[in-house]
């Protein structure tokens, strides 16, 4: 059965790539780019680049006037409403810096910070660092065999001394979503700060943080076919007054002497020096052509997709699954076979997979392995780039074998 | 500068490989004829880190010429480094210090094992064998 994706030709990288005889299919480290992208990063750099928020000429007001409109778009996408805040920052991996940094003081030695197993470095390496700048607990929810977090083993980890938890909406190597009500409800029941990490998540379907709860959402634009240098943080505004301004510069600033300064609340307050504004801009661009797009549809491709390359994959000999994959993508090992080995011959055939830890160490040791083979899918894939994949990856193991 | 014979035979072979099929079949043949490396050089100390497979270098100077052996767990790396391998054993230390090695590569038609996105480790058993030498 085909699967075409009526959004290919919207991605002029795919043909791009094509023609290069590149399949790309590392979606979940980032993604091509739509036109309407394209045109925005071309527009606003064609028609007078200007820094925002400080200048009263009217190139300033322009870029500024879409600067926050993309702010706006943002909160809308995510259905923010008036409940929080958004604030931009270099990429997510900045935005939980941001939280580690700027939540320090309020934790004391002995608090605990839990997390999940399957955290990227991301959403790992700022609070365990913190637990060691702050003699803090870092405790980490185990996963069931489906790469899911152990509700059970959660209730009896999150108590009275878990003062933040931060876990992921979706892993970037088991592609299962968490269930983040269940462990919210926990955090919450202990009156914890709640952090998730939607790098993963927002790329596939609406999310909505007033129906979520969560006190902080992170995500990353390229990952969302957006710019990169580009990272988003919602924070609920009750959540914010918890933060303490972080980095310190140009426009984050009220009021500033040579000994003192005063400083901006939420979201300028926690936006030191100039932003990456035409990425910002960008990234607006991006959702409005993706707010244009039937979301129904775009969720019902993306699951045949998936369906596609699970059946492909289960038809193969020696292959072993890393979780329950749900979406998105499939990581996998292939018995008596280095991943290592995989990786080379796919991409002397030109197929953009990763193959390695994933940004994820601890939890590929957790599976007795150093790596894997990734294969992540975005709305523009069709059943013909994972025909080219097996393909290749039959055309590898016979070598290989 | 005159070629080890086994570089000439590799320069020969891989010269003559027609596509990426039958390059991956010569550094499988490559690296299966890699000479065994005992057990007890395989320790941490040997390890070369920064590839995705585990790889391990020993150098060894006999005779004030050159005689390094490695072996790793992934099949391509190992023909990479007895391509390397092929090229360097046997130099003194001041052939060794001349020999260009991304060159060598090139002149394989392997130069793309190089590029600094490769996460395979050649690169970082370049310059674990540059600062064995060094030393």
């Amino acid at each position: 059965m085909m699967i075409p994706s009526p959004w290919r030709a919207d991605f002029p990288a795919i043909a791009a790539l094509q023609r290069q005889d590149q399949t790309y299919l590392d979606n979940a480290a980032t993604t091509q780019k739509p036109q309407a992208l394209l045109d925005a990063l071309a527009h606003y750099y064609a028609n007078g680049a200007a820094n925002v928020h400080r200048a009263q000429h009217l190139p300033g007001a322009h870029a500024t006037q879409a600067f926050e409109d993309s702010r706006s778009k943002v909160a809308h996408w995510l259905n923010a409403g008036d409940c929080g805040q958004i604030i931009f920052t270099h990429g997510a991996t900045s935005a939980l810096n941001l939280l580690a940094y700027g939540l320090e003081h309020s934790f004391n030695p002995g608090d605990e910070i839990v997390i999940s197993a399957l955290e990227h470095h991301a959403n790992l390496l700022p609070w365990q660092q913190l637990a060691h700048r702050r003699q803090l607990k870092l405790r980490v929810l185990p996963l069931d065999t489906d790469g899911l977090i152990d509700l059970d083993a959660a209730a009896s980890m999150i108590g009275p001394q878990t003062r933040l938890l931060a876990v992921s909406q979706l892993s970037n190597v088991l592609g299962a979503w968490q269930p983040l009500p269940a462990l919210l409800a926990m955090a919450k029941a202990h009156d914890a700060l709640t952090v998730v990490d939607g790098a993963q998540g927002v790329v596939h379907g609406r999310h909505d943080v007033q129906a979520l709860g969560c006190d902080f959402y992170v995500f990353s634009s390229h990952k969302l076919y957006g710019p990169d240098g580009l990272g988003v943080l919602f924070g609920r505004n009750e959540a914010l007054q918890h933060l303490r301004h972080w980095q310190f510069g140009g426009e984050m600033v009220l009021d500033a002497d040579y000994q003192h300064a005063r400083f901006r609340p939420a979201p300028l307050g926690f936006e030191a020096g100039t932003p990456p504004i035409a990425s910002v801009i960008g990234l607006g661009a991006t959702l409005d052509y993706l707010a244009g797009l039937d979301q129904d549809a775009v969720s019902v491709h993306e699951a045949a997709l998936h369906d596609y390359l699970l059946k492909g994959l289960h038809a193969r000999n020696g292959i072993r699954l890393l979780g329950n994959p749900q979406l998105a993508l499939a990581s996998f090992v292939i018995e008596g076979v280095h991943n290592a080995d995989l990786a080379h011959l796919l991409t002397e055939q030109g197929i953009a997979v990763r193959a390695g830890h994933h940004c994820a160490m601890p939890l590929l040791k957790s599976f007795g392995l150093a790596g894997a083979i990734r294969v992540s899918l975005a709305l523009y894939n069709d059943s013909e780039d994972l025909e080219r994949f097996f393909d290749a990856l039959d055309q590898a193991l016979e070598l290989l074998r | 500068m005159n070629l080890p014979a086994d570089a000439v035979t590799a320069l020969d072979t891989f010269q003559a490989a027609a596509g990426w099929e039958q390059r991956a079949r010569l550094l499988m043949q490559w690296g299966d004829r890699l000479p065994a490396m005992s057990d007890v050089d395989k320790v941490d100390a040997n390890r070369v880190h920064g590839c995705e497979s585990q790889v391990w270098l020993v150098a060894a100077l006999q005779d004030g010429l050159w005689q390094f052996t490695a072996s790793s767990d992934a099949r391509m790396i190992r023909g990479l480094v007895a391509l390397l391998l092929a090229r360097v054993n046997g130099l003194s230390a001041v052939e060794l210090q001349a020999v260009d090695l991304p060159g060598w590569f090139d002149q394989l038609g392997l130069s793309r094992q190089l590029s600094p996105s490769r996460s395979n480790g050649l690169n970082a058993v370049l310059q674990r064998m540059r600062s064995l030498s060094d030393a």
